[in-house]
């Protein structure tokens, strides 16, 4: 155990790590966003519609994230889509957990009791009214459990990106450890970052659940 | 622009590196399966010691990244004086990987078994050792099963991640056949297909288990 390597690689890690936070926050954003939109899709558009989206559910579930993050990165550029490797993992990220994300969504809004929905359209409220004020926020409650577990699957889905070359922790650990032969010193760095990201997601994730189901307490 | 005659052509040598990437998941999830009941029948048993250590095993092998837990264990081995072909290393991270999860797919089928049925075996005088292997466990496993399917899907699709060792299996074979080739797209969208291919096989088999073993 030699500690005197952390001075001169620390920078470098902690660098590793804002990029892996980064990516993490992003990703997890992105594919929020574009798996709220997929499941209102599916939620309110004609069949043909939803055979297309059901496809593309299928097929990102079906194939490994590595293999899509090649056909991105790697297959890209011979369609015109040249990105970077950050830009092209981030876009990889939200691609890949958007059916994750659009799954939880569709379940939390079956949750939602059909009398809430059938009420608000008796009092006469629009339809995007009804989504903004009593489906989106009584689903996202009861999908909020799911969406805090899924994010913490995505964490460890950022250190794929290292493959292609994206500098997050991974990458800068797997140098680390190639340039000084310290496996165990880079490798222990890698898990204690971990622990400390996934402990505080955790940690942060029962703090909201316990937020936003307040009013059910209060009630009983 | 996307050509179809390569990307035709990039299914041979994919197809046949594909028997590594079953080879590989299948043997994982069968180790998976040994351990991972292993690792289960300690987090029930009535031994403190023999719990903590199941539920440390299951928390660091969920909580460190499968890409992590390959690197360490492929290049520790040799470093304490073990020399095993990369092939027999990857289908021991991977299974020791699964266990964890596969320990926990037990542990939740065991305990959503109704008490009443243990109950009503005890009522009627079995063995406790007949309550497990006649009541318990046979219901558990049935339960179990889609979880199961679902769990090799997730192998398949983990076992890409062997290729950064160097075992050829589709991703890596994809990798040498792109760098020949120049035509990454192609390529890499034919090695998509051939994984999709297994993973919709595997869910029609999980649906089809599903429907048979409903309680």
């Amino acid at each position: 155990m030699d500690i005197g390597i952390f001075a001169q690689y620390g920078p470098m890690l902690l660098r590793g790590f804002g990029i892996t936070v980064l990516c993490w926050i992003l990703g997890t954003i992105f594919g929020m966003t574009l798996g709220l939109i997929i499941a209102l899709i599916q939620r309110y558009s004609p069949r043909w519609v939803n055979w297309i989206v059901q496809i593309y559910i299928e097929v990102i579930r079906g194939t490994p994230f590595l293999v899509q993050l090649f056909v991105l990165y790697y297959g890209g550029p011979l369609i015109g889509l040249r990105l970077d490797a950050l830009p092209a993992g981030l876009l990889g990220l939200t691609i890949y957990g958007s059916p994750y994300f659009a799954e939880i969504f569709r379940s939390g809004f079956r949750a939602v009791p059909h009398g809430q929905i059938e009420a608000a359209r008796a009092i006469g409220m629009a339809e995007p009214a009804i989504i903004r004020r009593i489906l989106l926020p009584l689903g996202l409650v009861s999908a909020l459990p799911a969406l805090v577990n899924f994010s913490i699957i995505l964490t460890k889905e950022t250190v794929i990106l290292s493959i292609i070359t994206v500098p997050e922790l991974m990458y800068q650990v797997s140098r680390m450890s190639t340039e000084t032969f310290r496996f165990v010193e880079a490798n222990l760095v890698l898990a204690l970052f971990f622990w400390a990201l996934v402990e505080t997601i955790s940690r942060v994730g029962r703090r909201l659940e316990a937020r936003v189901t307040r009013h059910l307490l209060e009630r009983s | 622009m996307f050509s179809i005659p390569v990307f035709l052509q990039s299914f041979e040598p994919l197809f046949w590196a594909a028997r590594h990437t079953l080879l590989i998941s299948g043997l994982g999830i069968a180790l998976g399966l040994v351990i991972g009941t292993l690792i289960c029948a300690a987090r029930l048993s009535p031994s403190g010691l023999l719990r903590r250590f199941a539920a440390l095993w299951v928390s660091f092998l969920r909580g460190v990244p499968l890409l992590v837990q390959l690197l360490v264990f492929y290049y520790s081995l040799p470093m304490i004086g073990i020399d095993v072909p990369p092939i027999v290393a990857a289908v021991i991270c991977v299974g020791i990987c699964a266990s964890a999860y596969i320990s926990e797919i037990w542990r939740g089928s065991i305990n959503a078994l109704p008490k009443g049925q243990t109950e009503a075996a005890v009522a009627i005088g079995m063995r406790p050792r007949d309550v497990w292997t006649r009541v318990i466990l046979p219901q558990a496993f049935a339960m179990s099963l889609p979880a199961l399917v679902n769990e090799l899907i997730l192998l398949v699709k983990a076992s890409s991640l062997v290729s950064v060792v160097g075992i050829l299996e589709i991703t890596r074979a994809s990798q040498a056949h792109a760098a020949t080739t120049f035509r990454p797209l192609e390529v890499y969208i034919a090695a998509a297909c051939i994984y999709l291919a297994i993973n919709l096989c595997l869910s029609a088999l999980g649906r089809y288990l599903e429907h048979r073993t409903a309680i």
